[in-house]
């Protein structure tokens, strides 16, 4: 005997459904399986239409974020057993506009990312043959945590503010613009400062921190937009105070 | 047709973007696009672990890393393409470095080296073990700042348009839209990764379903050295999730039931408590997982629910160095395991892992098909032969990607602008056709995919796994044949045109089939015993007969032809491989 467990997953076809829709499975409740392999089963022997987006199953491509009963989840790093008995709603990520079933449109990201250039900025590019930067293991480590971001959107799914306001850069945007600005082999902390210190990037966030506390990688947005926001307003009471030569 | 580049890249993986950053640095005039199933930062160079090989300390020398290479491909690898190989790797290296790639650096702020298998010299590159990961994000991120570089994220390529015996460009499906388009040009790189999905138990990602080499296969270039299959040792029941090569490069121990690490039975050495270069732990995968199948014959394994297994033991290592050097693993086997390899044995089996076969090119990335180009693991150079040697993957992407941008720029610059011509716009039509009437508005299917596609491992499982036969393949070539007829009926209950992942499944489950013929057809060719392909019936390596590359073509009439050029030897006349001794 088999235990079972039903998924409650949200259906949404733009070109029938006006509106979204709750489908319910049934499924077998293993103990190694993911919420992504839950979905899986329905997909292979139960409703094949069913869509959504999945890779890695190892938690590192990004792709397979969700809502699992109310908290943006990766969910092939999600047990379905700790959800026993159930059941277990899926929903798409929020905060985005589905484009069918749990496929959400992440465009806006995709064009919020080049605006931070989330990129080593040098202000003259030296040719392979001069060797490495160097860079100690301890400055390395500065900006590490921040070179962990997966892109998954689970922080956009989760910021409040996104959610008002899709203006906002982000939290993810933000924390790969810290990222490089926080790289010792880095020189374009200032090209990045029009960007961050618009009205939509830091200071748009009122660091309530869900962002944090959803990132499957331990990244903390919220932390680089705090340490983000001390850099801007130094920079700018420098501006005021000091003269050109000594900013 | 309005959607029109000089050079289209099909896959944005790491081979993919450093392709596309090759060709804008290297002519301004030429136009240069992305099309990818993916965002480029889901593909799967994302999930490669342990480092990247290039010759960097003073103790090292290329001929070194050629000689591991060579030796640890069966010299099967055309040689050639080795000496190129690891004379450009630092510098590609290097250049990732100068982008923001984090590699893991010494205290002194050199970049940091780690031992790896097959290796004689600590030469292996890394990014914690999280190098693949970082590796794609910071080639990604980079190419951001190329707005020439255009993209179609989410769009997925069903044919090449071959014109008067040269590639004219592709037909592709908006994934968002189901919209179907010709997009045409003068140069195609194909950068679509493995076909690890062919397989029941594989580290590969649910995306790695041969697409590219079903592609150019379709479109008349050969595929070489198909029958060569990488297992990999360590990969975690179940799942199939990878553990790195690194966990035993920083002192992992593989151990069978009785706790005795069996490796010192199958001449890779003897034991020692710290790692020793080209020996037990650090062999190469081929033979560390072979041995595996012994143990299980002599009933020295674990049995599990998920089949038997052995222990990689790394608690001798210390927290600290688990925490700095190997925190994935750790991460992974938590989630996956719920395991601390802290104080824990990890269950680990061989997992298919990686296609030392591909489509065949020459050391510029070029196919015999003009205008066709080709890089990463979807291509078959050979720097890998009949093995790879771990941590040669990522420099391979970057070397031939950007070899392959170079060549695919030059050739698209050098030729007059396709008109397009009565015979192309008949093959859109005829894919357009296929694609919505045959496939979207099919009615009366009854296979359904998801029965074809694991009836497809299965057979590839037993028929051309570790260990093959005459017999088994034969088998497994029958079996399908059967599946290729079961597939003409495949069901299909999606209509919709926007984001039909069922179509795209139908899609890659029929280059899946056609990729897994030619490994069996190959592999029934290919009576002797080299790296990876163990036959049990000519259990030899056969220099006479087999010291040749395998090209299998697909004539016009679908039949398959197989052609055995000899292997480029420059340096290293074929020897013994020689490990822990």
């Amino acid at each position: 005997m088999v235990d079972r467990i039903i998924l409650r997953v949200t259906r949404y076809r733009p070109e029938s459904d006006t509106e979204p829709m709750t489908q319910e499975h049934e499924i077998p409740l293993r103990k190694d399986w993911s919420v992504l392999d839950g979905l899986n089963h329905i997909k292979d022997h139960l409703d094949g239409t069913l869509s959504y987006r999945w890779s890695c199953r190892m938690g590192v491509c990004g792709s397979c974020g969700m809502t699992v009963n109310g908290e943006p989840k990766l969910t092939c790093a999600t047990f379905l057993g700790d959800y026993a008995p159930g059941p277990v709603r899926v929903e798409p990520l929020s905060n985005f506009p589905v484009v069918r079933d749990l496929v959400v449109d992440i465009g806006d990201f995709m064009r919020k990312l080049p605006r931070v250039k989330p990129w080593l900025i040098r202000s003259e590019q030296e040719p392979p043959a001069v060797g490495e930067y160097p860079q100690l293991p301890a400055e390395r480590e500065e900006y590490e945590q921040f070179s962990m971001c997966i892109n998954c959107m689970l922080c956009y799914a989760a910021c409040p503010v996104y959610a008002l306001d899709q203006e906002f850069l982000g939290p993810a945007a933000i924390a790969l613009a810290q990222r490089y600005n926080l790289d010792s082999r880095d020189q374009g902390a200032s090209e990045r400062m029009d960007v961050l210190s618009e009205a939509d990037g830091i200071w748009a966030c009122t660091f309530v921190g869900e962002c944090s506390a959803v990132c499957p990688k331990d990244v903390d947005p919220a932390g680089a937009i705090q340490r983000y926001k001390f850099t801007a307003a130094m920079d700018s009471l420098k501006a005021l105070l000091l003269p050109r030569g000594a900013r | 047709m309005t959607l029109s580049h000089d050079v289209l890249i099909v896959g944005g993986g790491g081979a993919g973007l450093r392709a596309a950053i090759a060709v804008v640095e290297d002519d301004p005039r030429l136009t240069v696009a992305i099309v990818s199933k993916v965002y480029p930062m889901r593909s799967h160079t994302v999930s490669a672990e342990g480092g990247a090989a290039a010759v960097i300390r003073p103790d090292d020398s290329l001929d070194e890393h050629a000689y591991d290479t060579i030796s640890g491909g069966d010299w099967l690898c055309a040689q050639d393409a080795v000496e190129v190989f690891v004379k450009e790797a630092p510098e590609e290296l290097l250049r990732l470095e100068h982008w923001g790639c984090p590699w893991s650096r010494e205290p002194d702020g050199r970049v940091a080296v780690r031992p790896f298998g097959g290796m004689k010299r600590m030469r292996t590159w890394f990014a914690a073990d999280k190098t693949g990961f970082h590796l794609l994000h910071t080639l990604f991120q980079t190419s951001l700042r190329y707005e020439r570089i255009a993209r179609y994220d989410e769009w997925y390529v069903t044919k090449l348009l071959v014109d008067d015996g040269r590639v004219a460009g592709v037909v592709a499906v908006e994934l968002m839209s189901g919209r179907i388009e010709a997009i045409t040009a003068k140069a195609v790189i194909l950068c679509t990764g493995g076909c690890g999905q062919i397989y029941p138990f594989t580290t590969n990602a649910a995306i790695k379903t041969g697409d590219g080499m079903g592609l150019a296969y379709r479109a008349g270039a050969p595929l070489k050295d198909m029958e060569f299959v990488q297992y990999h040792p360590t990969g975690l029941p179940f799942t199939g999730i990878l553990i790195t090569e690194a966990a035993r490069a920083e002192g992992g121990w593989l151990i069978n039931k009785d706790g005795y690490r069996y490796l010192q039975d199958y001449d890779l050495g003897t034991p020692s408590p710290t790692p020793v270069l080209r020996s037990m732990e650090l062999g190469p995968r081929d033979r560390l997982s072979q041995a595996f199948v012994k143990e299980v014959e002599k009933g020295r394994t674990v049995d599990t629910p998920y089949g038997p297994i052995v222990h990689l033991d790394l608690r001798h290592l210390r927290e600290t160095v688990i925490d700095a050097r190997l925190p994935f693993v750790r991460e992974l086997c938590r989630s996956y395991e719920n395991i601390d390899p802290v104080r824990e044995l990890i269950p680990v089996r061989p997992v298919v892992h990686y296609m030392m076969g591909g489509v065949h090119t020459d050391i510029y990335g070029a196919t015999p098909l003009e205008g066709l180009f080709a890089a990463g693991e979807v291509a078959c150079v050979s720097i890998n032969g009949a093995n790879r040697l771990g941590s040669n993957s990522l420099p391979e992407l970057l070397v031939f990607g950007a070899r392959a941008g170079v060549a695919a720029a030059s050739f698209a610059s050098g030729a007059q602008d396709l008109a397009i011509r009565p015979a192309v716009r008949a093959q859109v039509e005829d894919e357009r056709r296929r694609l919505e009437r045959d496939l979207l508005q099919r009615d009366g299917g009854k296979e359904p995919i998801s029965a074809i596609r694991e009836e497809m491992r299965a057979t590839m499982e037993e028929g051309a796994g570790i260990y093959r036969s005459g017999s088994s393949l034969a088998k497994a070539a029958d079996r399908l044949r059967v599946l290729q007829e079961r597939f003409r009926s495949v069901r299909l209950e999606d209509r919709s045109r926007t984001f039909n992942t069922e179509l795209l499944a139908a899609l890659e489950l029929s280059f899946m089939l056609d990729v897994a013929e030619t490994i069996v057809h190959c592999a029934l060719l290919r009576e002797e015993s080299r790296g990876a392909h163990q036959r049990v019936d000519f259990p030899a390596r056969d220099d006479h007969r087999f010291l040749a590359n395998s090209l299998v073509y697909r004539d016009a009439d679908g039949s398959r032809r197989v052609e055995y050029p000899p292997v480029t030897i420059t340096r290293w006349p074929p020897g013994e491989r020689v490990y822990g001794r």
